[in-house]
C-alpha cells in the first residue's frame, strides 16, 4: 500500500466535483418534498436534463445556454408530473416511477443523433487571488462555475425556506395542505412551482454529468444518481445544510474509495465499493432523522 | 422496484415487436445488458444483429431487448422471446449465464447462444472472443508509451475474462518495460459513465499516463483527453472519435460473422451445441487502427505482434510465468491451456508482479 500516492488536495478538489450532480438533483427534490409532493421521477428528469443540455450546448456551442436548456427541459418534464398529480390527482408514487421510465426512454430517443459527439468545453474558473491561496485555493476556488452555482442554489434554498414569507407558505402547504388552503393559499400553484423548480434542478444535475463530468452523451448515463439524490433528501431530514453534508460525504467517500483502490489498500474491494452508501447512511441516521413534511405524498383536493 | 418495472416495460416492448412474427421466417432474438447506444459492448452486439438482418434480408426477423438487468429479469425476457416464437436467442452478457440455462431447459426446441459464459447444454452453445490477445497488444504498446511507468486499469467485475485481460496486458507491458507498475481500480459496473470518469481521473491523479479500460463507455477517454497527456485504448468498440490521441488503438469485438454463421446453421437445420472461443485469427477480435501518436517503431513491433498471434506463432500466455504468490504456473515454453485446472477459462489469479488482490 502506498498512501503517499494519494494527493489530499486533489482528493478534496474532486470531491466537490463528484458531489455536484447529486447535490443539485437533491436540493430540487428537497423543495418539492417540503411542499408536500413526493416525486420519484428524479432519475428521469436528470437524464432528460442531461440530453437537453447536451443538445442545446452542441447546437449553440455554449455550455451556459446548455445548462439553461437542461433546466427548462427538466422543468417541462416535471410539469407533466405536476399536471398529472396536482390536477388529475394521480398517485404520486406511481406517476413518479413512470416519469423515470418515460424520461429514460425519451432521452434515449432525443439523444439518437448525439452519440459520440463531444460537448463544447467548459473551462475551470481560476478565481483570481482566492485561487492562488496555497492548499485551500486549488481545493475550493479552482472549479468549473457550476460547482459554485450548485452551492449558491443550496444556500438560496436554505435562506428561502428559513427567512422568506414565500418559504413559510411553501412549508405550510407541505405540513398541512388543508389548513393552508383554509388560509387562502393556492396549494396547487405553490406545488406546481415547487415541482418545476425540482425538475429544473434535476435537469442541471443531469447536464452537469453530460457537459462537465463525463462530458458526452450516452444513454442511461445517470446510472442511478437520481435515486441516490432521493435517498439523501430523506437522510438529510429535509434540511438543506445536512443535504450538502450528505452529498459531499457521498461524493467524498466515492472518490476516496477509488483512490484507496488505486493506491493498493489492503481492504477488500467489496467493502470499499459499499463504503459511500454505508458512510452516508450511518452519518445521517446518527444525526437523527427529522420528521417528514406532514402532507408528504398525500393527494390534495379542495373538496376533501 | 425500478428494475422490475423497467423489465416490465422492456418486456411489453418485446411483446409488441414480436406480435408480427411469421412462421416461414427464422426469428432471432438478442438480449443486451446495456443500451444499444453505449458506444461499446452492446453497440457491437447490435452491429452483429444488423449484419444478420442485412445478410438474410426477409428470411430472418430479429428482435432485441436492451438494458436487461443480469439475473432473474433476464429469465423473464428470454422466456417471453421463446414464447413469441424465437428460433435462436443470443444472450450477450456473462451474467445471463444461469438464466439462459434455466430458460433453455424449458424450451428444448429453441436454440440458445450465450456469450462469455462456460455452461453448455444440448440447446445452449457458448461463444466468446479471446480478448486477451488484444490486451496483450495493448500491454505491448502501453508499456512503451508510458513515461511515468504507471499504467491505470479500470476493471469491471472480478470474472475470468477481466482477470485474463489484466494478466495478458501486464505480461507484455513488463516484457518491454521492466519498471512498469499497474494500478487497478474495480468499478463493479459494466456501464456507469460518471463512475468510469471518476476512476480514470483518480488513476491519472495517481500518476498513470496510460489508461486501459474494461468498462464499456467512452467516459474514461474523455477524462484522459481533458488531462491532456494520457493515452487510452478503445474497448469493445473502436471509439475512433477520440483518436488520434488519447485513443491510440482499440480492441473491436466483431460478432457479425459468428452471428451470421449460427443463424445460417439454424436455417439449414445443422445447428449443434458448440463452444466457440475465437481470437484475432478468425477475426472475432479486431485491433483498431494504431494511430500516428504511437512512435513508428512501437507501431511496427505491435503490428508484428498482431501478425504472430494471428499466425499462431505467439501465444500471449507462454511460460515461464509465475503466479502472484511466486508459485510456478507455466514452465519455460509451456503455453496456457484453455480449460482444466489453472486454465484460461477459469482464471482467478494475478501473475507475478501485479500488486493487490483479486476480489473474491
Amino acid at each position: 500500500m502506498d498512501l503517499s500516492s494519494i494527493n489530499p488536495i486533489l482528493l478534496l478538489a474532486s470531491l466537490m466535483v463528484a458531489a455536484t450532480p447529486i447535490m443539485l438533483a437533491a436540493i430540487g427534490e428537497l423543495v418539492v418534498e417540503r411542499s408536500g409532493v413526493l416525486n420519484l421521477g428524479v432519475e428521469g428528469m436528470m437524464i432528460t436534463g442531461a440530453v437537453c443540455g447536451f443538445i442545446v450546448s452542441v447546437s449553440t456551442g455554449s455550455p451556459w445556454i446548455g445548462f439553461i436548456g437542461a433546466a427548462i427541459g427538466g422543468a417541462i418534464l416535471a410539469s407533466l408530473f405536476g399536471v398529472l398529480t396536482q390536477y388529475l390527482l394521480s398517485n404520486q408514487v406511481a406517476t413518479g416511477l413512470a416519469l423515470t421510465l418515460f424520461g429514460l426512454g425519451l432521452s434515449a430517443l432525443m439523444g439518437q443523433g448525439y452519440i459520440g459527439i463531444k460537448a463544447p468545453s467548459f473551462p475551470d474558473w481560476h478565481i483570481p487571488l482566492l485561487g492562488d491561496i496555497p492548499v485551500i485555493g486549488p481545493i475550493v476556488f479552482q472549479h468549473d462555475p457550476m460547482v459554485y452555482v450548485g452551492l449558491l442554489i443550496v444556500l438560496a434554498v436554505w435562506a428561502f425556506l428559513k427567512f422568506s414569507r414565500a418559504g413559510l407558505i411553501l412549508r405550510a402547504v407541505g405540513e398541512n395542505h388543508d389548513a393552508a388552503h383554509a388560509l387562502g393559499y393556492k396549494v396547487k400553484r405553490v406545488r406546481m412551482l415547487a415541482i418545476m423548480f425540482g425538475g429544473a434542478c434535476a435537469g442541471l444535475g443531469g447536464a452537469y454529468l453530460s457537459l462537465v463530468r463525463v462530458p458526452q452523451w450516452t444513454e442511461g448515463m445517470t446510472a442511478g444518481a437520481g435515486w441516490i439524490a432521493l435517498a439523501i433528501v430523506v437522510f438529510a431530514s429535509w434540511k438543506p445544510g445536512r443535504l450538502l453534508l450528505g452529498a459531499y460525504l457521498f461524493g467524498g467517500v466515492t472518490v476516496l474509495q477509488l483512490n484507496l483502490q488505486a493506491a493498493g489498500m489492503a481492504i477488500p474491494v467489496e467493502y470499499l465499493s459499499m463504503a459511500p452508501y454505508l458512510a452516508t447512511t450511518v452519518v445521517l441516521v446518527i444525526m437523527r432523522a427529522g420528521r417528514a413534511p406532514g402532507s408528504l405524498g398525500r393527494i390534495f383536493h379542495a373538496s376533501r | 422496484m425500478m428494475k422490475s418495472l423497467l423489465t416490465g416495460a422492456t418486456f411489453a416492448l418485446g411483446l409488441t415487436t414480436a406480435a408480427f412474427a411469421q412462421d416461414e421466417t427464422t426469428k432471432v432474438g438478442f438480449i443486451y445488458v446495456g443500451p444499444v447506444g453505449d458506444g461499446g459492448w452492446t453497440y457491437e452486439h447490435n452491429q452483429g444483429r444488423l449484419a444478420v438482418e442485412e445478410h438474410f434480408g426477409d428470411a430472418v426477423e430479429t428482435v432485441f431487448v436492451e438494458s436487461v438487468p443480469e439475473g432473474p429479469d433476464a429469465e423473464r425476457v428470454m422466456t417471453q422471446m421463446a414464447l413469441d416464437g424465437a428460433d435462436l436467442i443470443f444472450s450477450t452478457s456473462f451474467g445471463f449465464m444461469d438464466p439462459t440455462i434455466n430458460v433453455a431447459g424449458k424450451f428444448p426446441d429453441v436454440k440458445f447462444e450465450h456469450a462469455t459464459g462456460y455452461k453448455q447444454a444440448d440447446n445452449v452453445s457458448v461463444y466468446s472472443a479471446r480478448f486477451y490477445e488484444g490486451r496483450a497488444v495493448q500491454g505491448h504498446i502501453a508499456g512503451q508509451m508510458t513515461e511515468s511507468n504507471v499504467i491505470g486499469y479500470i476493471a469491471s467485475f472480478p470474472i475470468p475474462e477481466v482477470i485474463r485481460g489484466i494478466n495478458a496486458a501486464y505480461l507484455q507491458a513488463k516484457a518491454v518495460n521492466p519498471d512498469v507498475e499497474f494500478k487497478i481500480v474495480w468499478a463493479y459496473t459494466w456501464f456507469d459513465p460518471a463512475k468510469e470518469a471518476e476512476a480514470a481521473t483518480v488513476l491519472i491523479e495517481q500518476g498513470a499516463d496510460v489508461i486501459l479500460q474494461h468498462t464499456d463507455s467512452t467516459a474514461p477517454q474523455a477524462a484522459a483527453q481533458a488531462a491532456g497527456n494520457v493515452a487510452t485504448f478503445g474497448q469493445a468498440s473502436d471509439m475512433a472519435e477520440f483518436g488520434p490521441y488519447p485513443r491510440v488503438s482499440s480492441i473491436i469485438d466483431n460478432w457479425s460473422p459468428y452471428y451470421i454463421a449460427r443463424t445460417q446453421a439454424v436455417i439449414d437445420g445443422t445447428w449443434e451445441s458448440t463452444s466457440t472461443w475465437d481470437g484475432i485469427a478468425p477475426g472475432m477480435v479486431g485491433i483498431g487502427e494504431i494511430t500516428d501518436s504511437v512512435p513508428a517503431e512501437i507501431k511496427a513491433s505491435a503490428e508484428a505482434m498482431i501478425e504472430s498471434i494471428r499466425s499462431g506463432e505467439m501465444h500471449p500466455f507462454t511460460g515461464p510465468i509465475n503466479k502472484q504468490d511466486g508459485s510456478v504456473w507455466l514452465a519455460e515454453g509451456e503455453t496456457a491451456s484453455d480449460y482444466g485446472d489453472d486454465g484460461l477459462a477459469g482464471m482467478n489469479f494475478y501473475v507475478e508482479g501485479i500488486v493487490g488482490d483479486v476480489p473474491q
